[in-house]
């Protein structure tokens, strides 16, 4: 039980953290060549604009999904269950 | 209500009103989480119908009312709204589907408005409406169906459903197993093209469904997070400029569930 519990708060602190870790560097990177594309050619920019935030979700959203299957783990362990 | 510590309050606020055969034998609806959990798959969240139907026909009506009395030479306000949806709808297909299909165009506009509607609901706080129908005698209300992962399976396997569907009617059965076994990398290798095609065909509603379940899902747990562990004269620090970057994660994710729905559709319309 006690273990379970550990364990499951070591794993879901470690799903934010690298969940966090791996979408700030896409979002920088995409944010970067956003704006370097938009000082080359500023004319492109709306069509650069959707394109982005259509990016920024995807990209998003893969540590997000991580984030909520962390938040599970906290607050209503799944493994607990099994234990009975 | 019976939350009383933090956990309690969060657990509570996270589970479905269900509906389904208790472990007695009966018909009724779940009192705990562990009863809900022994429903099984054949049990109804009934708070997640209830709301998503309600915003469906939210959208139907408000958009048939305005339809009814458009006007060309002195259009309201909200007929304009409504034509700046349209357009950008009307625009965002124009630009990714090049097939000729008069569904498109309207189920795009229906799941974007739609999923707005629904995701909008977030920003209700948490709350009213369970405590008002706590009053009312129901145990639990979850309000906001995209937080249920029923709820976004249905619409992504819907999608999938249409998916193969348009394959098979614009390609043939023949046009569609020959895209799953021979498309990477010739016929030489044909049980390596079919793993590697059918994991990519089962990843997208997978993908799709559980971006938009995870982004509404974790907005709404820290809004509840909120209001379980900050004292009530501080909560509106947190939960406002929570609320208002929550305002573009609700419409980034419908644009983006309509953006791929319509990219997904024009690849079972193209050929290679």
């Amino acid at each position: 039980m006690e273990q379970i519990v550990a364990f499951s708060a070591l794993a879901s602190g470690i799903m934010i953290g690298l969940g966090a870790l791996g979408a700030g560097v896409g979002i920088g990177i995409l944010g970067s060549k956003f704006l370097e594309g938009a000082a080359r050619q500023p004319e492109l920019v709306p069509m650069l604009q959707a394109r982005m935030f259509l990016m920024l979700g995807l990209t998003d959203a893969v540590p997000i999904i991580s984030i909520a299957f962390a938040a599970l783990l906290m607050f209503a362990n799944p493994f607990l269950g099994q234990v009975g | 209500m019976a939350g009383q510590t933090p956990a309690e309050y969060i657990s509570h606020h996270i589970q479905n009103l269900t509906y389904g055969v208790k472990d007695s034998g009966e018909l009724g609806f779940a009192g705990s989480a562990a009863e809900a959990k022994n429903m099984g798959f054949m049990a109804l969240n009934v708070d997640t119908m209830f709301w998503s139907v309600s915003c469906g026909i939210l959208f139907c009506w408000f958009f048939r009312w305005i339809a009814g009395k458009v006007s060309i030479s002195s259009p309201s306000k909200t007929q304009l709204f409504v034509e700046l949806i349209v357009e950008m709808v009307s625009g965002s297909v124009k630009d990714a589907f090049h097939g000729n299909n008069k569904l498109i165009a309207p189920l795009a506009l229906t799941i974007f408005v739609w999923i707005v509607l629904m995701n909008l609901l977030d920003l209700v706080p948490v709350d009213f409406i369970p405590y008002a129908s706590y009053l009312a005698g129901i145990e639990y209300m979850k309000i906001v169906p995209t937080t249920d992962v029923n709820a976004t399976f249905g619409m992504s396997l819907s999608i999938f459903a249409l998916m193969i569907f348009y394959s098979i009617k614009v390609k043939g059965l023949g046009g569609f197993f020959g895209e799953l076994a021979f498309h990477p990398f010739g016929k030489m290798l044909l049980p390596v093209n079919l793993v590697l095609e059918l994991v990519s065909l089962i990843a997208k509603p997978l993908s799709l469904s559980l971006r938009l379940f995870g982004n509404m899902f974790a907005g709404e747990l820290v809004f509840v997070l909120i209001a379980a562990l900050v004292p009530f004269y501080l909560q509106f620090l947190l939960s406002v400029p929570w609320a208002i970057f929550h305002i573009l994660v609700v419409t980034l994710q419908a644009y983006i569930f309509m953006m791929l729905t319509i990219v997904y559709l024009g690849q079972s319309h193209e050929s290679h």
